[in-house]
């Protein structure tokens, strides 16, 4: 899942960017331009969005993590 | 434009970006969200790299839903960023936020000269230029309990004496199992006050790491922590940030990260990038 390098290594970066570090960018950045689109993600609840994916699907991503506390 | 068929923005340029003296900049070769063949509209002297998708999987209503998708939204935030990464490497651009599809070729023209004003601002401030993340961590292990004050939450600390700990008997109970109660009580307050000035060091190290590199880059944006349970990590995250740098200045800035990462052995700090200048492509509060 972490793809990115620790600056130990290399100091450059795994070709394939890592999902979350991606996420950051792209739903929550980038410019928005309105007009006559069929949906804004301003418009949609990003909390849900992350929310609702990360429970339904991110415990077979990450693993076998136990769930503590 | 076939009534079930959405033009999908990637990134927005100057027109003049895509013609220079050593000719047309091709991208017939780079394919998009659902494998579709990027293309480009150019209105108003901005152009808008595009590609076609189908309103039955890009429609507002599938939208809504395929967002919520994990394995989707990995897939098409992948394809989005490729095109955006690809044109970024040819010619300077405003990467444009995931998921702004319009209902055909003269929306996307009435969007840019409805924005026209505001886009080429945005062009002329980070059009050309890239971004580096930085993340840190405290490079340790967290403490069993680094939160919570409450002595008796010893689950993974040493195993408390036979003595009485939390009933505020062991004092007064005086002979050997009280003062061995005593000496773990204090031992425990010990550990505690030290995880928390281990954290207490490394949170104001994240901030002179941020503080330094802020005053290296052209602008910076601070990003929420991530989510642990999305990126694996468990320690806190105490720094998730974009810088904004000329491209030439990538070098000293990535050697400056690299020395603050040894100067601050008490975090763990991740460098990412150089990425298209997404974190600046919109106003500062992200819109």
């Amino acid at each position: 899942m972490m793809t990115d390098t620790d600056l130990a290594g290399t100091g450059y970066p795994a070709e394939r960017v890592s999902l979350v570090d991606l996420l950051d960018r792209v739903l929550a950045r980038g410019v928005v331009v309105t007009g006559e689109i069929t949906l804004s993600i301003a418009e949609v609840d990003l909390v849900v969005i992350s929310l609702r994916a990360l429970l339904t699907s991110v415990s077979a991503l990450v693993g076998t993590e136990p769930e503590g506390e | 434009m076939s009534e079930d068929t959405g033009i999908w923005t990637y990134a927005i340029t100057e027109d003049g970006h895509l013609s220079g003296p050593d000719g047309e900049v091709d991208l017939s070769w780079v394919t998009g969200v659902g494998e579709a063949k990027v293309r480009i509209i150019t209105c108003s002297g901005l152009t808008a790299l595009v590609s076609d998708v189908s309103l039955a999987e890009f429609g507002e209503g599938a939208l809504r839903e395929n967002l919520e998708n994990l394995d989707w939204l990995d897939e098409v935030a992948r394809e989005h960023h490729y095109v955006i990464d690809a044109a970024a490497r040819l010619f300077p651009l405003l990467p444009v936020r995931l998921a702004t599809v319009y209902s055909g070729d003269a929306a996307v023209c009435a969007a840019l000269a409805e924005h026209n004003g505001q886009l080429f601002d945005a062009l002329g401030r980070v059009g050309g230029r890239v971004e580096w993340g930085v993340k840190a961590y405290p490079a340790q292990e967290p403490e069993a309990a680094p939160e919570s004050g409450k002595p008796e939450s010893d689950k993974a600390g040493p195993a408390p004496p036979a003595g009485n700990l939390a009933g505020g008997g062991a004092g007064e109970d005086a002979g050997p199992g009280g003062g061995a109660g005593l000496a773990y009580l204090k031992r425990r307050r010990a550990q505690l006050t030290a995880a928390r000035e281990t954290k207490a060091t490394a949170v104001n190290a994240a901030q002179a790491v941020h503080a330094d590199l802020t005053a290296k880059a052209t602008d910076t944006r601070l990003y929420p922590a991530q989510s642990a349970q999305l990126s694996g990590v468990r320690q806190p995250m105490l720094l998730n940030a974009a810088y904004l740098l000329d491209p030439g200045d990538s070098v000293t800035f990535t050697a400056a990260v690299a020395g603050l990462a040894t100067a601050h052995r008490e975090l763990r700090i991740e460098l990412t990038g150089p990425w298209p200048p997404y974190s600046f492509a919109g106003d500062d509060d992200g819109h």
